[in-house]
């Protein structure tokens, strides 16, 4: 320990020449540079960016001219321009613009995430790519900087579109309030793609055929929209089997275990979110499943409104969670991608 | 999940000082560090299925016999997977400037110990060295010496060559407009230039791997490992590549690992080679060496025109001349083998006889042969 103090900093200086010799590149960056261009110039980003815009923009349109139609009566509302996303016109079967959203979502995570590996595999570019000085991770984590960069851009592209065209059609300034609500919900929606970018990577690191990857990714979006609510209660009954016996308590019981199952799914955990976020009189999300909740909620007087920070508040945990499922289905693509064989 | 180097910046740079193969940062392996052992499963599996009596060695004591020129190192290098061997206890010794070539037929284990020396998969046991450097431990200062070719090698079929190669000198964190000058060069070393921007999906196989040669030189290495860099192309295409490689290990000087199943290639770019098969090296050394054999005859397959059997009294005339059979492969040949060169008397005593010679080959100089003899899958008649 009686080193003196220019022989450390020698050393710290060696060290440091040494880190820079080892890691200049920062390969992830080009790695990701390299695939969001790829992503922008794909036929799948156009397609996706018209079926998405239309899902943005359809429902926008009629609500507005709802909003319009009823002027007088709803003048002085408040957080009136959030209505624009929130409310489902009658003409489009009372389909909110978030509703789609959350519909749609999964769909462009994985559409960005399900050949990752596996073509860079098929391609025979693998092992050419993993031969150049960068380290293994960073073709993962390019990879998954560049699919939420990609995301990220669409989404913000499409909700300002609306946001302008809501400006024009309703002719109100939204306040400071409502955009930073808009812009939460943009956050959110974000988050919850890149939990589907990471689900697909998943697969892509896993199923050899990109072909495969997608049927797989889309099919289990598929199936959990179709079949999630109806499916997910009846795991939660099998494994959490209600013991009581009177039918009282075990629809109690029953509908407890299925709410604890939920509230661990990641599109349940968006919807808390995105309710909490663009509707400030949510003062409550957690309806589901929760009879006594459910009946203090109908009981209740809508009085206030919840300011923004209030709203995050309520669905805190929400976000921890999904960020966490997001974290955690990441940590496991990238744990078998490095331990998977280059040429396997 | 740390990332495999970092461990490195602990130990000192010292390939003796103690990192056993399969840097490991366990209780137990930090306890022993002198013995060779991989981390995880396999160890366990090992001393469970080995006796308990083998030998235990230091890197040190592995790597005492290494020359001061060796590039690229293995002591006692194996890779399991499973219960399957892929490579077993090989012992290789490259040294600087010389082309190796690494024979065997499919599945003998040459990409495995590629990827071994590239630090792309881990040893199961044994050590590795390139230029000094433990792939496993520093694979980033390894990969930037190491140009790599791999066998199938493929591009971004939407991207054009020029773009493909601009990626790599990217991840190699070349300069901008240093990186365009040496694109623009290896383009035109590999032919490549008109094609240059075209997409890489509608190049040729043949284009393709010379554009996989171009690859590997962006960085500027001083090894190049080439995986398999002539299957599947047609005849005329092996010939161009060929006489490309051969240009540029002479230009640049490199030091070349080539691995290739197919033989006449090998013969007329390498130095040295080795016999791989089922994951052994059976045999290495330079080619006209291992043709001599171990009881260092030579033997002349000889055809004549009219029946065999007039070679007989001919040949066995000659001095030095062992013994004159009928070939095992032709019927219409002889195979004579001799303790030293007997081809130029032969012809001559032939045509005293008048025997009109028609074919005559030294035997053990091709490298079929080398491979029947080394290889004992090859005999059934799976080798070219």
């Amino acid at each position: 320990m009686a080193a003196p103090a220019d022989t450390s900093r020698v050393s710290d200086a060696r060290r440091s020449a040494r880190r820079a010799e080892k890691a200049p590149s920062g390969g992830w960056r080009t790695i990701a540079g390299k695939e969001l261009a790829d992503h922008l110039e794909s036929v799948r980003f156009v397609v996706l960016l018209i079926v998405i815009g239309i899902a943005a923009i359809v429902p926008m349109y009629f609500i507005s001219t709802d909003i319009s139609a009823a002027a007088p009566q709803v003048a002085g509302q408040p957080a009136l321009f959030l209505v624009l996303f929130i409310g489902g016109s009658d003409q489009v079967g009372g389909v909110p613009m978030i509703a789609l959203a959350a519909l749609l979502v999964p769909l462009v995570g994985i559409a960005f995430g399900f050949d990752g590996i596996n073509s860079e595999r098929a391609q025979g570019t693998l092992s050419r790519l993993l031969a150049q000085p960068i380290h293994r991770d960073d073709v993962i984590n390019g990879k998954f900087v560049a699919g939420i960069a990609v995301i990220a851009l669409m989404l913000t592209a499409l909700v300002v579109l609306v946001t302008a065209l809501g400006i024009v059609r309703l002719g109100i300034i939204p306040s400071a309030e409502e955009l930073a609500r808009v812009v939460v919900w943009l956050l959110a929606t974000v988050l919850y793609a890149s939990f589907w970018l990471a689900f697909a990577l998943l697969l892509s690191v896993v199923i050899r055929g990109p072909a495969s990857a997608a049927l797989v990714g889309f099919g289990t979006w598929f199936g959990l929209t179709l079949f999630g609510q109806f499916l997910l209660p009846l795991v939660a009954n099998f494994l959490f089997p209600p013991t009581t016996t009177t039918l009282g308590q075990y629809a109690f019981a029953s509908t407890q275990s299925a709410a604890t199952f939920l509230r661990i799914s990641p599109a349940v955990l968006y919807d808390d979110i995105v309710r909490a976020v663009m509707n400030p009189s949510t003062t409550s999300v957690l309806g589901f499943g929760n009879i006594g909740q459910a009946i203090s909620d109908a009981e209740r007087v809508q009085t206030s409104l919840l300011t923004l920070d209030q709203s995050i508040l309520l669905v805190w945990p929400q976000i921890v969670v999904l960020t966490a499922l997001t974290t955690a289905m990441f940590a496991l693509a990238y744990v078998l991608f490095l331990r998977q064989e280059v040429r396997a | 999940m740390a990332r495999p180097v970092d461990s490195s910046t602990r130990v000192p740079n010292d390939p003796a000082a103690g990192d056993a193969a399969g840097a490991d940062t366990s209780a137990e392996q930090a306890a022993r560090p002198w013995e060779v052992a991989a981390p995880g499963s396999a160890t366990t599996r090992d001393a469970l299925e080995q006796p308990r009596t083998r030998r235990r060695v230091t890197v040190s004591q592995l790597l005492a016999d290494v020359p001061d020129d060796a590039v690229i190192v293995a002591r006692r290098l194996s890779k399991a997977y499973g219960e399957f061997a892929a490579v077993s206890n090989l012992d290789l010794t490259i040294r600087a400037g010389e082309v190796f070539g690494l024979l065997g037929p499919n599945g003998a284990g040459k990409t495995t110990t590629v990827l071994m020396i590239l630090g792309l998969t881990e040893p199961t046991r044994g050590v590795v060295r390139v230029l000094g450097l433990d792939p496993t431990r520093e694979p980033l200062r390894v990969k930037r010496k190491v140009g790599y070719l791999p066998d199938n090698v493929g591009f971004y079929g939407g991207m054009t060559g020029r773009e493909n190669l601009r990626y790599t000198a990217k991840l190699n964190g070349l300069a901008r407009t240093a990186a365009e000058a040496r694109i623009d060069e290896l383009l035109a070393e590999v032919r490549l230039t008109d094609a240059a921007d075209r997409k890489a999906e509608t190049y040729s196989r043949g284009m393709r791997q010379r554009l996989g040669i171009a690859d590997a030189l962006v960085k500027n290495p001083s090894v190049l490992i080439l995986d398999e860099p002539t299957i599947a192309i047609d005849p005329a295409g092996v010939e161009e590549l060929l006489a490309l490689l051969r240009r540029l290990v002479t230009e640049r000087n490199l030091t070349v690992l080539l691995s290739s199943h197919i033989l006449g290639q090998v013969q007329s770019l390498c130095d040295r080679v080795g016999f791989f098969s089922a994951g052994r090296l059976i045999a290495a050394g330079p080619l006209d060496e291992l043709a001599r054999g171990t009881d260092r005859t030579i033997q002349l397959e000889v055809g004549v025109e009219g029946p065999p059997a007039a070679i007989d009294p001919v040949a066995a005339a000659l001095p030095g001349v062992r013994s004159v059979e009928p070939s095992p492969d032709n019927d219409r040949y002889r195979i004579v083998t001799a303790t030293e060169d007997v081809a130029g008397p032969l012809v001559t005593a032939l045509a005293a006889a008048g025997v009109p010679l028609v074919h005559l080959r030294r035997r053990g100089a091709d490298l079929l042969d080398l491979y029947r003899r080394f290889v004992p899958e090859a005999s059934d008649g799976r080798a070219r």
